[in-house]
């Protein structure tokens, strides 16, 4: 078994990183508070905010910064390839729709 | 001969000279958690890639979420936050082999869960008072005109994926703190869900949606029984990092969920 206690792994860098997740999210709130952006560039900030959130969250509360390079490496990147997947399906045919101006039935 | 081939077996089967040294290092019921979360993140992701969908071709998006909303699901994120900490320190304490410091923080971690099943409950009691229900169900007295109310009737893309996406996370949150207090409490645990599940049944008045919903925690209730009784265990450290696994990962997909769906739909005026 992987012993989670056997490399260097101190209580402060938890702190740390709750410390910094916390912060990240006061971030977004102000940002989508005061509308600094407009709604593209607000969602590509967004999400490049929640993916450095994620990355804390996988890599130090869930460990696997800590385990084998070999898990590290398989679960990411077959999670990732279907995320890529998706992203094919799903959003061309999402900007076909707007571009052909469909519109909600109140305006 | 037989010697040459107990040594291969110590060289192929590691120390325990029992069993193969785990392909990923780590023990089986980790890789077993890992694995499922994998699966669990492509639910999540194909949720999350059809509210985007919805979300970029439908123009202009419904921004209901003023600042009330957005300062309670604030709340809710930090409620997560700080549950992934007290887990952290959880299995921490597992690993030291402290029991009482490891129920503790168990529990402090399903007390932040809790609170947002709660927040995020009063929150959905709100909205749909307010007559954002998705197609099919009715609007309750008094909530057919209004903003909310004319969301619901001409973006019903809108409530469906906020209610599909936010449901599946809120059921999520459910599931792991019975299966924290499982891991805490053991057979303990089954009187005091029994109890919520009676006591939310019993107080939630008739016409609120977790009048229903709330038989989520008899389900629960069954499920973690029959765990409980068939196969009797005393959790270990093991056990409480696997089951810290499963609750960071509902904290990883809310912090998706909250700028996706949240954020993304303010109208702070």
């Amino acid at each position: 078994m992987h012993d989670v206690a056997k490399h260097d792994d101190s209580k402060g860098q938890y702190f740390w990183v709750w410390g910094a997740l916390l912060l990240l999210t006061a971030i977004e709130v102000v940002l989508a508070y005061k509308q600094v952006f407009g709604a593209v560039r607000m969602l590509e900030v967004l999400l490049i905010l929640s993916v450095i959130k994620s990355a804390l969250i996988i890599g130090y509360f869930m460990h696997l910064k800590f385990e084998r390079a070999l898990m590290r490496w398989m679960l990411m990147v077959s999670v990732v390839a279907c995320f890529i997947i998706m992203y094919f399906f799903y959003f061309p045919d999402a900007d076909r729709e707007r571009d052909l101006g469909v519109r909600w039935m109140g305006q | 001969m037989a010697d040459a081939t107990l040594q291969h077996n110590a060289v192929q089967h590691g120390l325990s000279g029992e069993y193969e040294t785990p392909l990923f290092g780590a023990y089986s019921k980790k890789v077993g958690m890992w694995l499922f979360l994998a699966s669990d993140s492509l639910t999540f992701g194909a949720l999350l890639f059809a509210f985007s969908y919805n979300r970029i071709y439908t123009i202009p998006w419904p921004t209901p979420f003023h600042a009330e909303s957005i300062a309670n699901a604030t709340i809710m994120t930090a409620c997560l936050l700080s549950s992934s900490l007290t887990m952290v320190l959880g299995v921490f304490a597992a690993q030291r082999g402290d029991r009482a410091w490891t129920r503790n923080w168990l529990l402090a971690t399903m007390a932040f869960g809790t609170a947002f099943i709660v927040l995020h409950g009063m929150e959905w009691s709100k909205l749909i008072s307010e007559g954002l229900t998705i197609p099919g169900f009715p609007h309750p007295a008094g909530s057919s005109s209004g903003e909310l109310a004319d969301i619901s009737k001409n973006v019903p893309q809108f409530p469906a994926t906020f209610f599909g996406l936010t449901a599946m996370h809120m059921l999520h949150v459910t599931i792991g703190v019975i299966y924290l207090g499982v891991v805490a409490l053991r057979k303990l645990f089954l009187p005091i869900l029994g109890a919520l599940w009676l006591a939310g049944f019993l107080l939630i008045p008739s016409d609120n949606v977790f009048h229903y919903g709330i038989h989520a925690l008899l389900i629960g209730l069954i499920v973690a029984a029959v765990i409980l009784f068939l196969k009797p265990k005393d959790y270990d450290a093991h056990d409480v990092e696997v089951s810290g696994l499963y609750w960071h990962f509902v904290d990883l997909v809310w912090m998706f969920i909250f700028p996706l769906v949240y954020l993304m739909s303010t109208k702070i005026t």
